[in-house]
């Protein structure tokens, strides 16, 4: 009885102790690409000054006059992320106010594993429907437009980031207490009122945390844009030309310097 | 009484609008559904599945991309599953209220917001440069292993937090350990929820590329990684081996964009026909974990 007892407490101290050095392997993950991340990016800065890095306006490190401005590619992400906004928070928010107002819940049970879905599709799918779908739809439209380009790419990235805005408003929006929409009902408000007025300022503190991550979200999406908006780093707001984003180099570089390699080796 | 009935045209004007924003998505799923099947339909067949990929648009297949992804799905669930359950048990059941803790949730926080492409240059810097694996399927599990974790975390620790506290006090108080509890009572009831998490978590692991093609894994590969188990018709029959692990390897959403960048028609028709394997992989894992969800949400009790 007594042994048994021991050794079910060390079994218990064990059992804590492995999980705990389980839950250590986030910080491990978190300190290894802090780590990666600051040694390889210290190596560039022994290289090129940060005044360069920040005020150069060309970005061409696989040239042979290299530059190593990072503001055409900021500029990339920036525009990319600023178009998938502005299609996904107008519609994410009146689709969220729709699925928490209107909506019956026998609708909401079958919209929102729906949503999802939209939400689950690989980023790469999307990238083909931009280039192969979207683009040549576009280029019927407008004429003149490149056939990789910011545009299609931030439309689609937008709509994938759609479900996100949308369901993370929609809890914020159930979160706001059932009597400020009935004070606003017994003021003689209608439906669209006391969700624009009050239900979304109440909730706007929940809003606000949805758009910043669908923002990271839109800002780190890698295979859209590297599939579709082209590779080519340039300075520029007009979303009809080919543009590269921060996330898109990162792939591109990687993917010719393997294709160097290869060369070198069929051709030695 | 004018501006009552403009209201009420606005009020239902908003109605509309709201259905057909919610409705947006769902047409540009089905928009997107068509045009791959479209496309990629013809190219689904026996010989799709079993050839690989080649010059020749007609003649490539996705064998070595199926096979890369069953053998990186394997290493990540055998990592990301026990690690992520484990820690989020830690951090339900277990954690102290102190810095350390506090830590972990932060880090785990921080992880879940990191675009997949960064967690590729981890994979890059950690396991293929200084671990030395080169671009091996251990590589790449590890990487996706680490870029799911917190998704299983998060789903893991919702779902234990939802059996409520009775349930243990009852463990104790029948004289049942910490251990005995967790593994008895609390497990088997969140197991539906934590089983939705994970598959959703590996489902999101089966689609990614950016992190695959940043460690390396895009290239031309005409073999296929060492198989785990080889019969044989002398004793013991059957010979196991985890070679293949070490072995480079290529994935479906890795072929896919290498199709898709490519400009001949053939090969963009490739890509859908790809398409439509990876997305028929991915909704009926989502389609698995919404029913398993539904079922659970119907046999809980309290």
């Amino acid at each position: 009885m007594f042994r048994k007892n021991k050794f079910q407490k060390l079994k218990e101290y064990l059992i804590e102790k492995l999980l705990f050095l389980f839950s250590l392997v986030s910080i491990f993950a978190t300190v290894g690409i802090i780590a990666v991340l600051s040694f390889e990016a210290f190596a560039f800065f022994k290289e090129v000054s940060l005044l360069k890095f920040f005020t150069d306006t060309q970005w061409t490190p696989l040239f042979v006059k290299k530059h190593f401005g990072i503001l055409p590619l900021l500029c990339g992400t920036l525009l990319t992320t600023l178009i998938a906004m502005l299609i996904a928070l107008p519609v994410g928010l009146i689709s969220a106010a729709y699925l928490s107002e209107y909506a019956s819940e026998k609708a909401r049970n079958i919209i929102k594993p729906v949503m999802e879905i939209l939400a689950a599709i690989p980023t790469v799918v999307y990238g083909y429907f931009a280039l192969l779908f979207v683009t040549p739809l576009l280029r019927k439209c407008i004429p003149g437009m490149s056939g990789f380009n910011s545009l299609s790419s931030g439309l689609v990235t937008g709509t994938m980031i759609i479900p996100l805005i949308s369901s993370l408003s929609e809890d914020a929006f159930h979160a706001v207490p059932m009597g400020l929409r009935e004070a606003g009902y017994a003021l003689g408000s209608n439906r669209m009122q006391v969700s624009l007025r009050i239900v979304l300022p109440a909730a706007f503190s929940g809003v606000c945390a949805a758009c910043v991550l669908a923002i990271s979200r839109a800002m780190g999406e890698t295979m859209i844009v590297a599939i579709a908006a082209g590779q080519q780093p340039r300075l520029t707001l007009n979303p009809l030309v080919p543009v590269e984003t921060i996330t898109a180099y990162i792939v591109q570089v990687i993917v010719s310097y393997k294709l160097r390699k290869h060369f070198q080796q069929v051709y030695e | 009484m004018n501006k009552r009935i403009l209201n009420k045209r606005l009020d239902g004007l908003f109605k509309v609008l709201g259905i057909l924003t919610t409705v947006f998505g769902m047409l540009v799923l089905l928009v997107l559904f068509i045009d791959v099947f479209l496309d990629g339909a013809s190219r689904l067949s026996l010989g799709f599945f079993t050839s690989f990929p080649s010059r020749k648009p007609e003649a490539a297949g996705i064998l070595s991309a199926w096979v890369g992804t069953l053998w990186i799905m394997a290493v990540t669930a055998f990592i990301a599953i026990p690690l992520g359950i484990g820690s989020a048990i830690y951090l339900e059941e277990y954690a102290p209220k102190n810095r350390l803790t506090a830590l972990i949730e932060i880090s785990i926080a921080n992880l879940a917001g990191v675009p997949s492409v960064i967690f590729g240059l981890l994979g890059l810097g950690l396991f293929v440069r200084w671990f030395n694996l080169d671009r091996s399927v251990l590589a790449g599990g590890l990487t996706l292993a680490i870029l799911v974790l917190p998704v299983i975390i998060l789903s893991t620790r919702e779902a234990l937090r939802a059996i409520p506290f009775s349930i243990r006090e009852a463990s104790y108080a029948v004289g049942a350990t910490k251990w005995q509890t967790v593994y008895l009572q609390v497990l088997p009831a969140a197991l539906g929820n934590i089983m939705t998490g994970v598959i959703l978590a590996m489902s999101r692991a089966v689609g990614e590329t950016a992190p695959l093609i940043t460690i390396g894994a895009l290239t031309y590969i005409a073999f296929l990684p060492q198989p785990p188990a080889v019969f044989s018709g002398e004793f013991p029959f059957i010979r196991l081996s985890l070679q293949g692990l070490f072995d480079p390897f290529t994935a479906l959403p890795i072929q896919i964009f290498n199709w898709v960048s490519r400009p001949q028609k053939g090969f963009s028709v490739n890509a859908s026909a790809g398409i439509i394997v990876l997305l028929g992989i991915t909704l009926a894992m989502n389609s698995i974990a919404v029913i398993l969800r539904y079922r659970q949400r119907k046999k809980t009790r309290w």
